[in-house]
C-alpha cells in the first residue's frame, strides 16, 4: 500500500516538475527570441553556428539517408514484387522518406549529433562561469550564445532532412534500379505521379522545420538550464537526446494527424 | 598606498544588506565602503558568502534588504540596461579565470572591446596586446585557454577584466590555487593595474599574507557579518581573536572545527548513527 | 579556429545543397503541381456511388491528367455523391461531357474520366455535369456475378 502510494506521489512529482519545465522553457524561448534581433544582426554569429550544427552533420546525414534508401529498395522491392507492381518502387520509397522518414530519421540523428553537441557547449560554458562571466561584462549571454545556437539549429535541420530524403530516394533507385533493374522510367513517373509537392514534400519540410525548433529548443534550455557540474552536464546531454526524441514522435504524431486526414 | 581621500563620496557602499538563498541565510547585514583609488580585500572562511557579496555589487544578484550603491546610485532600482551600461565600467575577475574556452587569449582579451565599442581592427589589436604586455604574456597571444596554466590564465582573465579600463575591479578569490610565484605576480600586477588605471578595486580572498601586503584595507567576513576590519598594520596589531585565529591559520578558534552536531555521546546513548 | 572565408565558404556550401536537395525532391520525386498554379475552373458532378474516391484524386480524359478532384459532399436532398472537379483552364470541356469514376488496373487508384460530347457551349466555373457514371463496386459486381451463375443453375464443365 505505502509502495503505490510512493510510486503515485513519484508520478505527480514527475507530473508538476514536467509542466514546471515545460513553462520554464516557453518563458526562455520567448526571452531567447526577444534577443534574437540583436544577434542575427550579426549574421556571422549564426553562420558559424550553422557550421557546427549544420555542416559537421552532413556526413552522417547524408551516408545515414543513403542506407535507409537502400534498405528501402530491397524490402519494398521484396513485397512489391509479390503483387506484380514492382514499378511502384519509387512511390513507396519517395513518399515514405518525404512524408516520415525523412523528416524524423534526421530529426533524431541531428538532436543526438548537434543537440547534444549545442547542450554541452552551453552546459560547460555555464560549469565554468563563462556565461556569468559574459554577463558582467554587459553582454548578454542568451543574446550572444544561446540565441545564435537556436538559429543555426532551427536553419540546418530543414536542409539536412531535405538532404536525407534526396539522398533517400538516390538509394532506393540505386537498389531499385540499378542493381534489381525495375525500369527507370516507370520508377520515377510512378513517383511523379504519386507525390504531390504541396501535399507530400512541403508537409515533410514543414514537419522538419517545427522537429528543428523543438530540438534546437530543447538543446539550448537544458544546456543554459543543467546543474553547472560536471555530472549536471552529463545529464542535461542524455536529457536533451532523450527529451528531443520523445518530442519529435509525439509532434510527429501530432503533424501527421492533421495533415494526413484522410478523406 | 592611498589613503581615502576625506569628504569624497565612495565609489562603492553597502549598508546594512542581507541576503538569503532561498531560506538559508548567507549575509545578515553587512556594512562596507570602497573609496575611490583603494584596494579592499574582503576575508573569510569558504562558503562564508564572499562571491555573494561580489556578485550583489556588480548587480547579479538583488539583496533582500539594505541598499547597495554604486557611484551613489542604489542598484536595486536600475533597469537591465542601466547595469549593463554600469558594468561597462566594471571588470570581474572569476575564480578560475572563466575565459572563454572556444576563443584564442588574443579573442577573449578582445571580446569585451569588441563586443562595446566599433574600433577598427588594428586599433583592436593594438590595445589587446598592451593589455596581454600589462600582465606579461603579449607572448602567448596565439594560445588557446587550454594550453595555459592556472597563473597565465588568471593573468589573461585579468587583462580580459580591465580591457575597457574599468573603475571598478573585482576579484574573486585571485590566488585561489596558485604557486608562491605566481601568487606574488598576480598580487603585484592587481596592485599595479590598479594604481595604473586609476581605479578601485575589491578582492575577495582568504590569502591573508598576500592581501596583506597590497591591500588599503580590509573586512573581516564571518557567518554573513563584518567581524573586522581595518588597515593592514592594525589587522596585524589585531588582538581580536577571530582575526588572530584567521592570520595565524590557528585549527580552532571563534570559527569552531566542527560542523554544529549534536554531542556524539548522546547520540552513542540513543544508538543512532 | 577555421579562418572566417573558410566558415562562410562551408556555410554557403552546406545550403545550397540543402536548397538543391530540396529542388530535387520538388521536381525530380514531386510533380510540382503546388506551384505551377494553372488557372482553373471548377464544375460539380453528381455521382450514385463514388466508391473508394479520394480528394486529389486526378481528373483524366483520354488518359491525360486535365484536374484534380477538389472536394467531395454529400447532398442529403437528393442522397447522391456531389464531386467538385478542379479543371485547367486550357482545357475546356462541353456541357455534354461525361464523367465516369473509374479505377487504374485491377486494384489501383480510383480517379474520374471525363468523355467529351458533341455540343458546342462549353462547361463554365460553377456548372454541373449532367451526365455521369458511378464506381464499380467490385462486391455488387462480384455479387451479381455469383447470382446470376446460381439462377442459370449448375454450369456445365464444358463451358
Amino acid at each position: 500500500m505505502s509502495g503505490l502510494l510512493a510510486a503515485l506521489r513519484r508520478i505527480g512529482a514527475m507530473t508538476v516538475d514536467g509542466v514546471w519545465r515545460l513553462g520554464f522553457a516557453m518563458r526562455f524561448l520567448v526571452a531567447v527570441l526577444m534577443y534574437s534581433g540583436q544577434s542575427l544582426r550579426r549574421i556571422h554569429l549564426t553562420l558559424r553556428e550553422i557550421y557546427f550544427s549544420g555542416v559537421l552533420s552532413l556526413l552522417i546525414i547524408v551516408v545515414s539517408g543513403l542506407f535507409v534508401g537502400l534498405v528501402l529498395g530491397l524490402q519494398g522491392y521484396e513485397t512489391l514484387q509479390r503483387y506484380g507492381s514492382s514499378e511502384a518502387l519509387g512511390v513507396l520509397v519517395a513518399l515514405s522518406l518525404t512524408r516520415e522518414l525523412g523528416p524524423v530519421v534526421a530529426g533524431l540523428l541531428f538532436a543526438s549529433r548537434a543537440g547534444s553537441a549545442v547542450t554541452a557547449e552551453i552546459g560547460l560554458m555555464k560549469a565554468t562561469e563563462q556565461l556569468k562571466a559574459m554577463d558582467m561584462m554587459a553582454v548578454n549571454p542568451i543574446a550572444r550564445v544561446v540565441a545564435p545556437r537556436f538559429w543555426g539549429g532551427v536553419i540546418s535541420m530543414p536542409l539536412l532532412a531535405a538532404m536525407f530524403s534526396a539522398m533517400g530516394v538516390f538509394g532506393g533507385w540505386l537498389i531499385g534500379v540499378v542493381v534489381i533493374g525495375v525500369d527507370d522510367g516507370a520508377f520515377w513517373s510512378q513517383m511523379q505521379a504519386a507525390v504531390d509537392f504541396r501535399y507530400d514534400v512541403m508537409n515533410g519540410v514543414i514537419k522538419s522545420v517545427v522537429f528543428g525548433i523543438a530540438v534546437s529548443l530543447i538543446a539550448v534550455f537544458e544546456g543554459y538550464d543543467c546543474n553547472p557540474t560536471a555530472e549536471g552536464v552529463s545529464r542535461a546531454i542524455t536529457r536533451t537526446v532523450v527529451t528531443s526524441a520523445l518530442a519529435i514522435l509525439a509532434l510527429d504524431f501530432v503533424l501527421t494527424s492533421f495533415m494526413f486526414r484522410g478523406q | 598606498m592611498s589613503t581615502p581621500p576625506a569628504g569624497q563620496a565612495p565609489l562603492v557602499s553597502l549598508r546594512d544588506v542581507r541576503f538569503a538563498y532561498g531560506e538559508r541565510e548567507v549575509l545578515r547585514g553587512i556594512d562596507l565602503t570602497v573609496h575611490r583609488g583603494q584596494v579592499v580585500a574582503i576575508m573569510g572562511g569558504s562558503g562564508c558568502g564572499k562571491t555573494t557579496l561580489l556578485r550583489l555589487i556588480g548587480g547579479q544578484l538583488r539583496a533582500s534588504s539594505g541598499a547597495v550603491e554604486v557611484e551613489g546610485r542604489e542598484l536595486a532600482h536600475m533597469r537591465r540596461a542601466e547595469l549593463y551600461a554600469l558594468r561597462r565600467r566594471m571588470g570581474m575577475l572569476f575564480q578560475f579565470g572563466a575565459l572563454f574556452t572556444d576563443m584564442t587569449v588574443f579573442d577573449n582579451v578582445a571580446f569585451p572591446l569588441r563586443e562595446h565599442t566599433e574600433l577598427p581592427p588594428s586599433m583592436i589589436r593594438d590595445l589587446v596586446m598592451m593589455k596581454l604586455q600589462a600582465v606579461g604574456l603579449r607572448g602567448a597571444h596565439a594560445l588557446k585557454p587550454a594550453e595555459l596554466s592556472g597563473g597565465m590564465a588568471r593573468r589573461v582573465a585579468l587583462a580580459r577584466a580591465v580591457a575597457l579600463d574599468p573603475m571598478l575591479i573585482m576579484y574573486d578569490e585571485p590566488f585561489a590555487g596558485l604557486d608562491p610565484i605566481s601568487l606574488g605576480v598576480v598580487g603585484q600586477l592587481i596592485r599595479r593595474l590598479n594604481d595604473a588605471l586609476g581605479a578601485s578595486s575589491i578582492m575577495v580572498t582568504h590569502d591573508v599574507h598576500e592581501s596583506l601586503l597590497i591591500v588599503d584595507y580590509i573586512y573581516f567576513v564571518s557567518e554573513g557579518r563584518i567581524v573586522a576590519q581595518g588597515t593592514p598594520d592594525e589587522i596585524r596589531a589585531s588582538t581580536d581573536p577571530f582575526v588572530h585565529q584567521f592570520v595565524h591559520a590557528e585549527a580552532d578558534g571563534p570559527v569552531a572545527f566542527h560542523y554544529p552536531a549534536p554531542a556524539i555521546d548522546t547520540l552513542l546513548q540513543e544508538g543512532r548513527r | 579556429m577555421m579562418s572566417r572565408t573558410t566558415l562562410d565558404l562551408w556555410v554557403g556550401f552546406f545550403v545550397a545543397l540543402g536548397l538543391a536537395a530540396l529542388v530535387f525532391l520538388a521536381m525530380k520525386v514531386g510533380n510540382f503541381s503546388g506551384l505551377n498554379n494553372a488557372p482553373t475552373y471548377v464544375v460539380e458532378a453528381p455521382f450514385d456511388n463514388i466508391g473508394g474516391l479520394k480528394v486529389r484524386a486526378p481528373v483524366k480524359s483520354a488518359g491525360v491528367v486535365v484536374g484534380r478532384v477538389a472536394g467531395i459532399r454529400f447532398d442529403a436532398e437528393r442522397y447522391r455523391a456531389v464531386v467538385r472537379l478542379e479543371l485547367e483552364r486550357q482545357y475546356p470541356f462541353p456541357r455534354e461531357t461525361i464523367a465516369t469514376i473509374l479505377t487504374s488496373g485491377l486494384l489501383g487508384e480510383q480517379y474520374v474520366g471525363l468523355e467529351a460530347g458533341g455540343d458546342v457551349e462549353m462547361l463554365a466555373n460553377g456548372d454541373a455535369v449532367a451526365i455521369t457514371q458511378s464506381a464499380v463496386v467490385l462486391e455488387k459486381l462480384i455479387s451479381q456475378f455469383l447470382f446470376d451463375r446460381a439462377a442459370e443453375g449448375p454450369a456445365p464443365a464444358s463451358k
